[in-house]
C-alpha cells in the first residue's frame, strides 16, 4: 500500500500552523504557477484567497475546458439496497434508524436498469448500505452481471472490498470506484463511527488503492462536508489524491464534495460549509488538480449546479432517487439523503446545453 | 504545384484534421467542415452512441469526410485493438488513430504498446495512424509494423503549447517516407503554420478549435494557416531545388 504510506504522513501535517503563515501575496504566488505546491492549495482554500474567487473561477473555467473540453457526463446512481450494519451518526441508513429495509431483486434490478437506460444513461453509479450478509459480493457479480448487458461503464459506491473482490467484480464489467473517506481527522472519524465494520479508518483510507491496484479505471474520493473542519478535510483529500495519482497514474482519478444534508435521524453538523467555500473549495480542486474529474451530486440544489457547470464540474447525475430502486416502482422507501435537484433529465440537460457544453451520455466502450 | 496528400489511398486536398472530443455540440460539426475544408475528422469510440441517434456524433459527419475514429481511453495495445475492432464493427471505416495513454496527467503516448498494436491492427487491413512521441527509432519501427503514418505531437494534448518538440519532429520528416501528422499542442493557427512550414504533411487540430469562443471561425483560421505553411513549405523546397542546380558555381574556376 504505497500510496497511503505515502499520504499517512500528512496526517501528522501542522495544517493550522501552515496556514498562519498564509497571506494575499501566498494567493496570488499560487494563482501564477501551473504546477502547484501542498501549500499553494491551502493558499487557494484558505481565508485569505476569498477576494480572489473571481479570479480563481475564470482559471478554472479555463484549465476545464482545456482538459476536458465542453462536455459533462451524465450518470445516474442507483440504490440496490439499504441494509447496514454501521451506526454512522450521520446517515439515513444506519443501523440505529428503524424502518423497513429494501433489497432489489434480479428482476427489480432489471427494472430499474432499463428504465435507466431508456432515459438515456449509460453510465450507473451503484449503491449499497454496509451490509456484507444481506449484499454480499455474489449479490454485487449478479447485479454488475446483469447491468453489464445496458450499460457501458458501472462504478460502485458499495462498503469497502477487497482487492480480490474488485477484480472479480471488474471481469464481470465493473470499471468504477467511489469511496469516500467521510473525514480524514482520525478523532472525528472514530466518533462519527461508534460501531460496525467502517470503524476501521486505515481500512477505509487504504479503499481506493485496492481498487486501483485490482485495475479499476476511475476512482472517486472525496470527505463528507461537516462532519470536521472543512479546511483540513479539503487538504487531506489532496494530498490523497497527489499520493494515489503518483503511485497510479493510470488511473482516471476523480473527486467530489458531498455537503452535509438533512438525512434521517437526528444529526447537527458540526461544520456548515458556507456556499461561498463550497466553490471556493470546487475552484482550489480544480486549479491544484486541473486533470481530475469533479462529480457534482444531486445534493445540491440546482442554482448551485447550474453555476458550477462551467466552473469544472465534469460529472453529474440527473433525476436521481436516493431510494432503493426508485426507477421503476412507486412505493416510496427512505432515502439515504435528500436531494436538493429534483429536476428531470431532460431538464439538466436543457441547462447543461444552456451553458454552452455538451451533455454526454456515453463515455466509455463496456468490456462485456 | 502541389500533390494531395495520401493516406490509407485515400487522397487530401486539404492538409488540416479535425478532432472532436470537445466540442459543445456536435451540431456544429457540418459547419466546421466547411469553414475548414477538413477531409478528415477524428471522433474517440468512447464517445460514438449507436443507441441514442439523437446523440450520435457520427451522424453530424459529412458522409465525404473520412472517419479517423481513435482509441481514446485505451491504456494498453489489448484495450486500442479491442476498440479499434469495435470502430470497424460500428461501421466507422477502416481508418484508425491509435492513442495509447498510461498517465493521466500530460496524456503522454506509450510508444511501446503503439508500435504493438500498429502491428496487429495495420495486419488486419486497419489504415493505422499512431499517436507517438515523436522519436526517430519508434518511428521507423512504426514504419516496419505497418502504420499509414505517423502522428508525433507539438506538445501536450490541450497544453496550446505549440511545436515544443520541433527538433524532433525535423528528424522524422527528414527520416521518415509515410506521412508525418503533427498532432496535439497546435494552440494558434500559427502553430500550425510553423508544422506546415517545416514540412510536415498535415496538421490535427482539437482542443483549440473546440473550445474557441467560435469554434467555426477557428477552424477556418487554422485551415488558411495550414494551407500557408504548405505553400511556403513548398516555395522553400522550389528555391532550395533552383539552388542545387547551381551548386558548382566554383567548379569553371577550379578545375
Amino acid at each position: 500500500m504505497r500510496a497511503t504510506e505515502s499520504f499517512l504522513q500528512w496526517l501528522d501535517f501542522d495544517i493550522d500552523g501552515a496556514l498562519a503563515s498564509v497571506d494575499e501575496t501566498a494567493v496570488k504566488k499560487a494563482l501564477s504557477k501551473d504546477v502547484l505546491s501542498p501549500f499553494d492549495f491551502l493558499a487557494l482554500v484558505s481565508e485569505a484567497a476569498e477576494p480572489f474567487l473571481e479570479v480563481m473561477a475564470r482559471k478554472a473555467m479555463e484549465l476545464t475546458a482545456q482538459h476536458f473540453g465542453r462536455a459533462v457526463l451524465l450518470f445516474a446512481p442507483l440504490y440496490l439496497a439499504d441494509y447496514c450494519q454501521n451506526q454512522c451518526l450521520y446517515c439515513g441508513f444506519s443501523a440505529r434508524n428503524r424502518f423497513p429495509r429494501h433489497k432489489l431483486s434480479r428482476d427489480e434490478i432489471e427494472a430499474n436498469g432499463e428504465a435507466l437506460y431508456q432515459q438515456g444513461f449509460r453510465h450507473i453509479l451503484l449503491l449499497t448500505g454496509d451490509s456484507p450478509v444481506q449484499t454480499p459480493v455474489d449479490y454485487l457479480e449478479e447485479a454488475i452481471e446483469i447491468l453489464s448487458r445496458r450499460f457501458e461503464s458501472i462504478a460502485v459506491e458499495v462498503y469497502p472490498l477487497e482487492q480480490h473482490d474488485y477484480q472479480r467484480l471488474r471481469l464481470k464489467g465493473l470499471d468504477g470506484l467511489t469511496i469516500y473517506q467521510e473525514t480524514y481527522d482520525r478523532a472525528v472519524y472514530d466518533e462519527v463511527h461508534p460501531s460496525g465494520p467502517k470503524k476501521d479508518y486505515l481500512y477505509r483510507l487504504q479503499t481506493p488503492e485496492r481498487g486501483a491496484l485490482a485495475g479499476l479505471r476511475w476512482i472517486t474520493l472525496g470527505a463528507l462536508y461537516g462532519l470536521a473542519n472543512p479546511i483540513h478535510d479539503a487538504f487531506w483529500t489532496a494530498m490523497h489524491l497527489v499520493s494515489l495519482k503518483k503511485f497510479y497514474p493510470f488511473v482516471e482519478w476523480g473527486v467530489s464534495l458531498p455537503r452535509m444534508n438533512p438525512a434521517e435521524g437526528i444529526f447537527s453538523p458540526r461544520y456548515q460549509l458556507s456556499d461561498k467555500r463550497f466553490v471556493q473549495f470546487l475552484l482550489a480542486f480544480r486549479i491544484f488538480f486541473p486533470t481530475v474529474g469533479i462529480t457534482l451530486s444531486t445534493r445540491e440544489r440546482p442554482e448551485m449546479r447550474d453555476i458550477l457547470i462551467p466552473l469544472g464540474i465534469t460529472k453529474m447525475s440527473a433525476g436521481s432517487h436516493t431510494e432503493v430502486g426508485g426507477y421503476a416502482s412507486e412505493e416510496k422507501t427512505v432515502p439515504q439523503f435528500e436531494i436538493a435537484d429534483n429536476r428531470s433529465v431532460e431538464e439538466v440537460v436543457a441547462v447543461i446545453r444552456s451553458k454552452g457544453f455538451d451533455p454526454v451520455f456515453k463515455d466509455w466502450v463496456g468490456v462485456v | 504545384m502541389d500533390t494531395p496528400l495520401v493516406i490509407g489511398g485515400k487522397s487530401f486536398s486539404c492538409r488540416l484534421f479535425v478532432g472532436t472530443g470537445k466540442l459543445p455540440s456536435s451540431h456544429i460539426i457540418p459547419e466546421i467542415v466547411k469553414a475548414s475544408k477538413t477531409e478528415m475528422i477524428t471522433v474517440a469510440l468512447r464517445r460514438v452512441n449507436l443507441s441514442r441517434p439523437e446523440d450520435n456524433i457520427l451522424g453530424y459527419i459529412p458522409s465525404d469526410v473520412v472517419l479517423l475514429p481513435n482509441t481514446s481511453g485505451a491504456r494498453n495495445a489489448e484495450e486500442a485493438i479491442r476498440i479499434a475492432r469495435l470502430a470497424r464493427e460500428a461501421g466507422c471505416g477502416n481508418f484508425i488513430k491509435i492513442e495509447i495513454i498510461h498517465e493521466m496527467d500530460y496524456l503522454m503516448p506509450d510508444n511501446e504498446e503503439t508500435i504493438k498494436a500498429t502491428f496487429v491492427l495495420s495486419r488486419e487491413g486497419f489504415v493505422v495512424l499512431p499517436y507517438v512521441m515523436p522519436d526517430l527509432v519508434v518511428a521507423q519501427k512504426l514504419v516496419d509494423a505497418g502504420a499509414a503514418a505517423v502522428m508525433p505531437l507539438g506538445s501536450p494534448i490541450g497544453s496550446h503549447r505549440g511545436l515544443r518538440t520541433k527538433d524532433l519532429i525535423a528528424m522524422l520528416i527528414e527520416k521518415i517516407d509515410i506521412p508525418i501528422v503533427v498532432d496535439a499542442g497546435i494552440g494558434k493557427p500559427s502553430h500550425a503554420a510553423e508544422a506546415m512550414e517545416m514540412g510536415a504533411d498535415a496538421v490535427l487540430v482539437n482542443t483549440a478549435i473546440a473550445t474557441s469562443s467560435d469554434p467555426v471561425a477557428t477552424a477556418r483560421a487554422f485551415s488558411l494557416a495550414v494551407e500557408a505553411g504548405r505553400i511556403a513549405y513548398l516555395c522553400q523546397k522550389q528555391q532550395e531545388s533552383i539552388y542545387a542546380q547551381a551548386s558548382s558555381p566554383l567548379s569553371g574556376l577550379l578545375s
